[in-house]
């Protein structure tokens, strides 16, 4: 009898924390969505890796899944305590977007383009590559125009970022929303 | 260097080294077109003979700028080493032949765009109805504080005491009246929250207290903890004053405006 209300009790607990992890996780906050791992630890305490592991159980019914980003963008298989609680822990989508849906959510075919192929230069050249350069390879196929207001896009929703000496680097939002092998084996995979 | 024409040819080639180095690394070029004994060579003829200050400054920057590239190439192989590592000349030709439609397909593949909400919830529109309501007028709330904007500058104590912030007592006395406050006010950790010690009921006796607490960092009566993780300043009293005059003093400014306060103080429940 008393294990089975201790039982309970535990479960209540977890249902808790199953909830308010959610409400940390998807509700944007600061400038960047998601939330760090120490954020995590102080609301819900040292059990939080438990109840991310469910939080993504309970997500997979829905396609969308937890993704962790670690701070020095390694996809760690066994982490440690210490890289989760810098690493930065987001909700995307498990499954992949359909073109009919990326439109609903306001993306155009060529602006998707332009950024597959922004992406897939800066990765292929390791990591940077100057501006101009990106600029010149996307205005053989967009107007000049369009090439400007999609890197600018790119730059503000953090897909990019660049320095004062005019180099483009992978931003936040790629490294959690992009598969960055998939994306290159995948053009690679591509019939000219 | 005797002839002042071989002085020139040495600083015409440390500099085509420097520029040649910079070329390289700036533009993303294979590193390995860089011939790093030959150049080290070039540097080890001239350096024997440099005396005079300039060249042996352009001698440095260009041992420097070989340094830079030799951890390029490092990189370089590293990266070819990994599995993420595809020919970028290949990648380049399929990014500019292929088809926009064909290149989204490919990128849909690869990608999961985060989910995010910025809605507000119920609960949250009724402590900002709530907030709202007993929110003061501007005008009112600034009569009562009696503020208005102002430049930024530096104050003087003489000037802080003129405006009534601090009252005109000795100050060591005061500063050590705060400090035995401080050390009261610890929790078991022996520290506390910056703002929880500095903030008071009102923004003026607020505004006093920061000030009066830099100095008790100053002369050395407390410590201030930054963690730049969790975003915490922490005050630490310490048991005697320490001497900071064998520390290199540095300066960490806090900004005290009215709104940070008015938080401050909505979270206390004040």
């Amino acid at each position: 009898m008393e294990r089975a209300a201790r039982r309970i009790g535990r479960k209540r607990k977890y249902s808790m924390m199953l909830r308010r992890a959610a409400q940390l996780i998807f509700f944007k906050r600061h400038m960047e969505p998601g939330v760090k791992g120490w954020e995590l630890r102080r609301r819900l305490g040292s059990d939080y890796p438990k109840v991310i592991q469910l939080l993504d159980e309970r997500l997979r019914e829905l396609g969308l899944t937890v993704k962790i980003v670690f701070e020095d963008g390694s996809g760690s298989e066994n982490p440690t305590i210490e890289q989760l609680d810098k690493a930065r822990f987001y909700v995307t989508l498990r499954e992949e977007l359909t073109l009919e849906d990326a439109k609903m959510i306001g993306w155009r075919i060529d602006d998707l383009a332009a950024l597959a192929v922004t992406l897939a230069y800066i990765i292929s050249k390791g990591g940077k590559a100057p501006r101009r350069e990106v600029e010149d390879l996307l205005k053989v196929k967009i107007p000049g125009w369009r090439v400007e207001m999609n890197l600018n896009r790119y730059l503000k929703s953090g897909y990019i970022i660049e320095d004062e000496k005019e180099m483009l680097y992978l931003g936040w939002r790629t490294r959690a929303e992009v598969d960055e092998k998939k994306l290159i084996d995948l053009l690679l995979g591509e019939e000219l | 260097m005797a002839k002042a024409s071989d002085r020139r040819a040495a600083r015409e080639d440390l500099k085509r080294i420097i520029e040649f180095c910079r070329s390289i690394e700036e533009k993303g070029l294979n590193p390995f077109l860089v011939n790093v004994d030959d150049l080290i060579a070039v540097i080890r003829r001239y350096f024997p003979n440099l005396r005079d200050p300039d060249d042996l400054s352009l001698d440095a920057e260009a041992l420097n700028r070989i340094a830079s590239v030799i951890k390029l190439q490092s990189e370089w192989v590293k990266r070819r080493a990994s599995s993420l590592y595809r020919d970028p000349f290949l990648i380049e030709e399929k990014l500019r032949n292929l088809p926009l439609e064909r290149l989204t397909e490919a990128f849909l593949k690869a990608w999961h765009p985060i989910i995010e909400l910025e809605q507000i919830t119920t609960g949250s529109l009724e402590r900002a109805v709530k907030y709202w309501r007993d929110l003061a007028p501007l005008d009112e709330r600034w009569k009562r504080e009696g503020l208005f904007e102002t430049r930024m500058e530096t104050t003087t104590r003489e000037e802080m005491i003129r405006q009534g912030l601090l009252r005109d007592e000795a100050f060591i006395s005061e500063i050590e009246s705060l400090w035995r406050e401080l050390r009261k006010s610890v929790g078991a950790d022996g520290r506390i929250e910056y703002w929880d010690f500095i903030g008071a009921d009102s923004y003026r006796e607020t505004v006093r207290r920061a000030y009066l607490t830099s100095f008790l960092i100053t002369y050395g009566y407390a410590s201030l903890e930054y963690n730049p993780l969790e975003e915490r300043i922490l005050l630490r009293p310490n048991d005697k004053p320490i001497s900071r005059m064998e520390v290199q003093p540095y300066s960490f400014p806090i900004s005290i405006s009215y709104e940070r306060w008015r938080e401050w103080k909505e979270r206390r429940g004040g």
